[in-house]
Formats: structure tokens, sequence, C-alpha cells
């Protein structure tokens, strides 16, 4: 099956290629800087980079000094790499994502009290950025923070918080769920923290008394998953996703009339 | 001037004077208290600086060790002074010790306050001396190289290392930016100290740092000097060591730094008593030091809506305002907040963002305004961004804004990289260019869209200053009534840092910092 001849007819989706005004014409735009003096030979040089990424007839649209040394590109040319659509398996969090306002009426309709949930960003990681982003007021990109929903209840610790104390005030507090966050990733210190916070959890016997998720920008659900969490939280993941998630779990739980951990 | 918008002069009047008489009425409560942090600046004004053998910086040991003895009530610059009187030792000198372990300040013998204020003097006096060469240097500068017209363009950096910040702060100079901002490393406002030397860590910034003022102070007036134009340098007097950045900034001359009590304790969760008692120590600071401080209640209209909530704004301006002026702050130098935050969904949106801004202008005609771009309803969508911000660019120019904070079409994705503040430098050299008298072309309708908006949001902020008034701002902002955000008397980070002044407290530096002669 030749592309050139099923371009105007039907998408082939074990071979999709991006779409410009004709099917299968690869087109695409990219914009970068690249660190060399302006001139032909960074024209030249952008073309032969944007060939090396698969892309055909680089067309350097516009080019510009942005201060000595650097130049700036935009580009267009046609991709060459085709992706089978029919075997992209992505996990996801399972239940609907309702914004903030839908959220809160959704919890007194079908919860009937405060949901309440513990987050901290733990053990070595000093980075708020990840919990406050969920947790506080102001929230993240125009996404309020879970301070903002109504009939939740949300605890933020900050950060450099010891996995003993999350789950002691997650105790005291009689959360429904635990947020734990991980910013730094270097030398992989994200997954031995998120895994000693699990086997600390396990070993309370708390393991099915409280919905435990996690996140961050190296976060994605199947890693979650995989370490033993309920659900994981990545970029572009906002206090409505995590909320909608937990919200659903708590009732598909039965926990409604069970604000105790102790009941659960 | 001649108000566009048909403003009622006396309703401007009514809101002014409400907000004097909080700002009065927070000035008793500031005056009759001190915090660690005003007390650490003491210290380095007194040229205190360096950390102990395990990173602790000399003014945190010097005003713990205080507290701890309980003489916090009597102040710093008591204990410095009178150490000085019983060692003949410097404050550096006194310090070190105390870190060491060899001295303990408030067991010493004591001399009286005069004798204590006397020791001091000598110190205070070459701090002011550092200070006002550098408010020397900032003005030859000025007269010599000159500066870029207003509205100046201001833009961030944000790599989270001092020296790749330079690259990023000069080549933005270079494309046309006025002002450049060292972005903070998440979370140092809750550092209840500052850390010391260059940095090259940062997440999504740089530590604040008076080392890495300096290094980039001196990249910012050699690039000045490159295009012929001086490059202001902005930083944070903020957090919980609000006043101690005043301080390092004053003496690394900076020239704008963010500075908002009321910000910190609604999105910072700052304890309230402590950020507006820090606050005053800053102020006067930056006050004497003609540093342009920036307030924050732009910030009001990303947890609040802009339409409904866009007096708020405006009743805050005037409060921080009252506050500048109790610190002696001259008007060029209130760089009062607002922002273009309105959902581009709206209709008419642009009328309602236009009538804002120029209300802004109007009532506080010399301010050093600072307008924010969109950032609610940047979506990652960076060519309609690109839009908003144009859309913004051009209520800049039009009602005569001061300082832009330049829109980023990447807003919402991630700190600028080099080519979007190109891109967006050039969005609003584009447009001030091209519509640079366009405010003093265009009349608004009487009666219309715009003249009526700003009527009605100035009637709201005075119905809403008269009620703060009558409450006190400790209550309000407890209330929810800013941002939409309610902030506890007794909570937030900070409070253990507050302390009620004992009878013979003494802080030298305020009356100094407030005569401007």
């Amino acid at each position: 099956m030749a592309e050139t001849k099923t371009a105007n007819t039907q998408v082939d989706l074990t071979c999709v290629k991006p779409y410009g005004d004709a099917l299968n014409d690869g087109k695409v735009q990219i914009s970068f800087t690249l660190p060399v003096p302006y001139g032909e030979e960074a024209e030249e040089c952008a073309k032969q980079y944007v060939k090396k990424l698969g892309i055909d007839e680089p067309n350097v649209a516009y080019y510009c000094e942005l201060t000595k040394g650097y130049t700036f590109f935009n580009v267009y040319g046609s991709a060459q790499p085709t992706i089978d659509y029919t075997a992209i398996n992505v996990p996801k969090v399972e239940g609907t994502v309702m914004d903030r306002v839908e959220c809160g009426e959704w919890i007194a309709e079908n919860i009937g009290r405060d949901i309440v949930v513990v987050g901290a960003s733990i053990e070595s990681d000093a980075h708020t950025v990840g919990i406050d982003a969920i947790i506080q007021m102001k929230g993240f990109h125009g996404h309020f923070g879970l301070e903002r929903f109504k009939h939740v209840v949300a605890y933020n610790m900050g950060s450099q918080v010891p996995c003993e104390e999350l789950i002691a005030k997650a105790k005291e507090v009689n959360a429904d769920a635990i947020l734990v966050s991980q910013t730094v990733t270097q030398k992989d210190i994200h997954i031995k923290q998120l895994t000693q916070m699990v086997e600390l959890v396990e070993a309370e016997g708390l393991r099915d008394k409280v919905i435990l998720t996690c996140g961050g920008p190296r976060i994605s659900h199947e890693l979650a998953q995989e370490l033993g969490y309920d659900a994981g939280f990545g970029p572009g993941k906002y206090a409505e996703h995590v909320m909608s998630y937990i919200m659903q779990e708590v009732k598909k739980r039965g926990w409604e009339k069970k604000p105790n951990i102790a009941d659960r | 001037m001649k108000s566009k918008l048909n403003l009622d002069p006396k309703v401007v009047d009514s809101a002014r004077q409400h907000a004097a008489n909080i700002a009065r009425d927070m000035q008793e409560f500031i005056d009759r208290h001190t915090t660690v942090s005003t007390e650490r600046t003491i210290v380095r004004l007194l040229g205190v600086d360096g950390v102990d053998d395990v990173d602790t910086p000399l003014p945190n040991v010097v005003v713990d060790h205080i507290k701890e003895e309980g003489g916090l009530p009597t102040g710093a610059a008591y204990w410095m002074g009178n150490a000085i009187v019983q060692t003949g030792k410097a404050p550096q000198e006194i310090a070190e010790e105390i870190a060491a372990g060899k001295l303990e300040i408030t067991k010493l013998a004591t001399c009286s306050q005069e004798q204590a204020a006397e020791a001091l003097m000598p110190y205070i006096k070459k701090t002011f001396e550092k200070i006002d060469m550098q408010k020397a240097k900032r003005q030859e500068y000025l007269n010599t190289i000159g500066e870029g017209k207003e509205p100046y363009i201001y833009v961030i950096v944000a790599t989270g290392n001092i020296y790749e910040d330079v690259v990023q702060a000069q080549a933005a100079a270079r494309q046309g930016a006025d002002v450049i901002a060292v972005i903070r490393t998440t979370a140092q406002s809750l550092l209840d100290y500052v850390p010391y030397g260059a940095t090259t860590e940062g997440f999504g910034g740089t530590y604040a740092t008076q080392e890495n003022f300096r290094i980039m102070r001196k990249a910012l007036d050699e690039v000045g000097e490159e295009v012929g134009r001086y490059i202001r340098l902005c930083n944070y007097s903020s957090g919980m060591c609000m006043p101690e950045i005043a301080a390092m900034g004053a003496l690394e001359r900076l020239d704008v730094m963010l500075n908002d009590a009321i910000y910190g304790i609604l999105f910072r969760d700052i304890n309230m008593q402590r950020t507006l008692v820090d606050q005053f120590m800053s102020r006067v600071i930056i006050g004497y030091c003609g540093i342009i401080f920036n307030s924050g209640e732009d910030n009001y209209l990303t947890t609040d809506d802009a339409i409904e909530s866009a007096h708020t704004v405006t009743a805050s301006q005037f409060i921080n305002e009252q506050f500048a002026v109790l610190a002696n702050i001259p008007e060029e130098q209130m760089g009062l907040g607002h922002a273009f935050e309105m959902d581009p969904a709206t209709e008419d949106g642009f009328l309602l963002e236009l009538s804002q801004a120029q209300m802004a202008r109007e009532i506080f005609p010399k301010a050093r305004l600072k307008y924010m771009p969109p950032t609610k309803f940047m979506t990652g969508n960076i060519f309609r961004g690109h839009l908003q911000d144009a859309l913004f660019n051009l209520v800049t120019v039009w009602t005569n804004q001061s300082i832009l904070l330049t829109g980023m079409l990447t807003e919402a994705i991630h700190t600028p990289f080099m080519q979007d503040r190109y891109l967006s430098i050039e969005n609003a050299q584009y447009i001030f260019n091209n519509c640079r008298h366009i405010g003093d072309e265009v009349e608004f309708k009487e009666g219309g869209i715009i003249q009526s908006r700003a009527q009605e949001v100035l009637a709201k902020a005075d119905a809403l200053l008269a009620e703060v008034e009558k409450d006190g701002l400790f209550a309000t902002i407890e209330q929810g009534k800013f941002g939409g955000v309610k902030r506890p008397f007794d909570g937030g980070h900070g409070l253990e840092g507050v302390c009620t002044k004992g009878e013979n407290y003494f802080n030298p530096f305020i009356k100094m910092f407030m005569d401007h002669e």
C-alpha cells in the first residue's frame, strides 16, 4: 500500500504522520534556536539539523539573530516517521473528570460530607511547587487548588515532610486520601521515596483504608500503579483531576458514611 | 490631566482618605512590634555578613541568640551597640564570636541606650556611604547613558543558575528589555533566612542572595553600557525575609523590588502581623534608596474573577499607596500593580480592561504603575496567547502604564526561552511604536461602556475601603475580602518571629531612612 495512493481517501491508522493540507504530506512547523552566529551558515545548519530530525525538504521560512551567537528559526518541512495509532495504549485514571464547581456539587450530592485530604512533598524533597499547585488556593496555571473547592478539606504540610509525619497527620484528621508530591528526580530519588511511603502505609495497616496518590513532573499513572499507588498525576493534571478521581473512589469504596479511618 | 473617564474627584478623595485611615491604624500596630527579620536587617546593615560552619547566616545566628536569651524586645541594635562598647570589637567580629560560642552578648555588662547608639554610629555611617554611592551610581548612569522610554519592558529570567541567568539577561537587554527580574527559586519566600553566596541550582528560579545580586548587577551594568540604556534589576523583597532582602537590594543597587505584605499573607500564607511589620522596615529602605516597589494586587485576579473583583484591586492600590506614604516613599517609586486577566471570551472585555487601566492611571497619575499580562487564561495555545499579549500591549501604551511585565506566548508552558523573550519583546515594541500617541488622540464616549465601568469600579472600591476602615485590615483579610482568600490573625508562617517591643527598644535605621535629605 503506497502512501501517496491513499492520500486522498482514507487514513491508515497503522502509519499516521502529520497533516498539512493533504493526507500524508507530513507537514510540520518547528521553531527553535541554535547557539550559532546569524548568517547563511546558520540557515544551512538549521536545515541539516531538521533533516536529522526526520524532516525532508526543510524550508527556513524565517530566521534572525536573538543576540550575538544565537539564531532563531521558523522551519517548515515534511516529516517522514509514522506511528501505528492502533497499537497505542495509555493507562488512565478511571472516572469522569469534573471541574472545581462540579466537584463541589458532586460531593454534596453523592458523598454528603466533606472529603479530607492531606498532602506533602516528602523526605528530602524541598519543593512545594507540586503540592502547592494542587492544594494551595492559588493553584496552578489558572486551575485553583483544593483549598478553593467546596466540601473539600485539604491539609498542605509543605515540603521535606517525613513519611511517618504525613501518615500520622492522615490518621489524625481521618483523611480519605494522601497526596504525595515528588519534584526532584535526580538519581531516581523519587522512586526510592515513593516506595518507602507505600511500605510504611502498608506497615501501618492503612493501605486499604486510605486512597494513596502521588504526583510530579516525572510521574505517570502507569508508574504510580507500578509502585503500588492507587493513582498518579503527571504534567497537565490539576486539582480538579485529583479531586474527581478521589471523590469517585470514595464513593466506589462506600466510604460516604465512614469519615473515620477506623470504620473503613 | 482632564479625566477621560469622568471620574468624580470627590469619590477618589474619599477612597484615599479611607485608605489613609486604614494604613494609619495599621501603623499603630506596626510601631509597637518588631520581628526576627527586622532585627536581622539591622544586624546586616551594621555590616554583619557571612555564614557559620553549618551555613547558617550570621545575622540569623546573632538574632536567634538574642531571642533565645529573651533579649529580643530590647532589639538587636542595643545588644550590638552594647557589645561594641563592652568588647571594643566590630559587629562582624562580635557575630563571629557568637557563632563560635565564645560570646553571650546579653550577658555582658550593660551601657545606656545612648552609649549603645553612639557606638553603632561609625558602622551605620559606613553602610549609608555604600548605599549613597549606589544611588549616585544609578543617577550617573541615568544622566550619561540614559534609559528606555516608558512603558519599561520588563522580562524575567529564571534558569536557577545565576551564571546562565546572566547570559539570558544580557540577551534580553540587547533585544530591548529595560528591566530584568530574576525570579526566585520555588519556596524561597518561606525560608526564614537568606541563603548565602553565588548559586547554580534552583527550581523555577534562582536564589535571591546578595552575591547573586552583585553578579547580575555587574552584568546589567556591562550590557547597559553596551546598548546605551540603563538596565534596571528587579528582585523580591517579599516572603519571610522581606526587609533583609530590601537591605541587600539597597547595598547592591537593585532598582525594582516586589514588596507587598498582603500578597504574602494571601498567597504564601505568611502571618499577617509578621509581614506587615516586616513590610514597614523594607519600605523605609526602599523609599530611601530610590527603588521602585511593586505591589501584588494583580494576583487577586488569578484567584478571583477579574470583572467581579476589579474593585478589590483598586482598593488595595489605595491601601498600598498609603502604606508607602507612611514609609516616605515618593510617588514615582510606587509601582502599584494591576493586571489584564479578564476571560478573553468576554464580549467587550477589551473595553473593560482599557477602562480599568485608564482608571489606575488617572487615580495614581505619578505612580510607576506595574501592569501584569494575561496568565490565568493562557492555555498553551501560543498563537492565541500571542494575540492576547498584543491586546494587553495595546492597553499598556494607550493608558501610559509605566512598567510592562511582558507577556510571554509560552506562559503556562515553561519559564521563557530566549526565543520567547525575543518574540514577546518584538510584539510589545511593534505595538508601542505603532500606537505611541493613541492615548492623546482618543477620548471616550460620555456615559459609554468605558466611562461607566470605571465609575462603577471606583464607587465599589470606595465602599469596600469604607468597610475595611470600619472593620480594620486584619479583620478584612480574615473575612477573605481580598483575592477570596481567608487567613487568620494568628495563623500562617512566621508568627513565632513577632515580638512586642520593650521599653528600651530602638531601631536607629528607621529615622535615618525616612529622612531623604
